[in-house]
């Protein structure tokens, strides 16, 4: 016996912001409907034990993202400019509060 | 990029115990075994949920009924965890799910015994969750990304599982003769079918080499049994209960305790679909499935229409 393959809700990415003063992190994601379906669900599914203060439900399908591969040279160009690290800039030891 | 140079990379990431991330290269052979490993295990979550579920009526005081049902609902967010990690890899819940209902995945064996007693409940929090933290922990850092965090979220919440169980049993052996040996039944039913969740010995285990060469699985079969055996007996003794196991005494030399073999007969013909609770265990989940159709379609319904609302 086969079964029709429900059409499928869409996917939501969610963040979660575990205490005021953090970031909103990424923790996981989950199948809604609609919108207020998926912060409902990202309650139950991903604060059981008070993880956070406030969650953002995006659809995975509106994130715009760098490229399909996370280690290209997409990032190369941070690379050779160590001028912008405050360690490359050479201040003598007995310089205080710096 | 050549393939040559892909497969170097790929090889160099594991190499530097490094993690493969969804959008990564990987050779399918990878994402295959991936894919194999998580489904089964979001799918033993899910369909984990039974044995116990079966005793939330039941539960005879209103602080044990609601420790179990925040407990299997722990077990739907597992298996919500690991359906998503799953999906990363191009498969969608409801292609998991069908394969589930029509019995082209498989679940861990465990779940295919039945809970005869309450003490059951207490059982599977020590010994089953007990077994599944062993496997877990090391879990924690696979390397693929998406399944070592959602180990990491399900690691944290086994913890409770483990000691509500510990605690409901020595509650029990607390109480009267009568409980103290339905807690001893329990135990002797379950001690055997725990030990077989760690999986067949290393020696007829054909997928271990790659999966550990891949830094998908983190140790052998007997090594995480090994590591529960000897974890496990010091608390059968502060319990008062006996491990059925006429093999199992301490080996000062190696520094373990000596077990005996589970029947691998039996395990062999439960994995295969023969053991007691199998059918219904696929039947209640078809069912359900079956049963929330509506609730699926009415949603999308609606959610269409407020879309339309909106629009207009």
């Amino acid at each position: 016996m086969t079964h029709p393959v429900d059409p499928e809700w869409p996917l939501y990415e969610i963040f979660v912001r575990g205490r005021r003063g953090l970031n909103h992190v990424h923790v996981g994601s989950l199948h809604a409907a609609d919108d207020e379906m998926a912060v409902r669900n990202a309650r139950d599914v991903y604060t059981r034990r008070n993880e956070g203060v406030s969650i953002w439900a995006v659809r995975a399908d509106a994130i715009a993202a760098s490229s399909p591969d996370e280690k290209d040279p997409f990032f190369a160009p941070a690379a050779d400019k160590v001028y912008r690290h405050p360690t490359f800039h050479r201040v003598p030891d007995d310089v205080p509060h710096m | 990029m050549t393939d040559e140079a892909r497969v170097a990379e790929f090889e160099a990431t594991i190499a530097r115990h490094d993690r493969i991330e969804p959008r990564d290269w990987m050779p399918e052979a990878y994402r295959a075994t991936v894919v194999r490993q998580v489904a089964q295990h979001a799918h033993s979550e899910v369909i984990g949920m039974q044995p116990e579920g079966a005793w939330i009526t039941r539960a005879p005081s209103l602080r044990r009924k609601a420790t179990l049902l925040a407990k299997v609902q722990d077990e739907a967010g597992h298996g919500l965890y690991l359906y998503s990690a799953c999906e990363t890899l191009g498969v969608s819940r409801a292609q998991l799910t069908e394969k589930l209902i029509e019995g082209r995945q498989k679940y861990s064996s465990i779940f295919n015994y039945p809970t005869l007693s309450f003490a059951d409940v207490g059982t599977i929090g020590w010994l089953v969750d007990g077994a599944a933290i062993c496997n877990q922990v090391p879990l924690c850092r696979t390397s693929y990304g998406p399944y070592g965090r959602a180990m990491i979220r399900i690691c944290k919440e086994e913890s409770f599982h483990q000691r509500q169980g510990f605690e409901l049993l020595l509650t029990m052996m607390r109480g009267t003769d009568e409980q103290r040996a339905m807690v001893q039944e329990s135990v002797d039913r379950f001690w055997w079918p725990a030990l077989m969740m760690f999986g067949p010995p290393d020696a007829e285990s054909p997928n271990t080499a790659q999966s550990m060469a891949w830094g998908i699985k983190r140790d052998t079969n007997d090594e995480l049994r090994q590591k529960f055996v000897d974890m496990t007996v010091p608390q059968a003794e502060r319990l008062g209960v006996t491990l059925p196991d006429p093999d199992l005494r301490w080996n000062a030399e190696r520094g373990h305790h000596d077990f005996g073999q589970p029947d691998w007969d039996e395990f062999a013909t439960v994995v295969r679909g023969g053991g007691p609770c199998n059918a219904q265990r696929i039947d209640h989940r078809r069912r359900a499935h079956e049963d929330g159709a509506w609730v699926r379609t009415a949603a999308s319904a609606f959610a269409a229409r407020q879309r339309e609302e909106v629009a207009s």
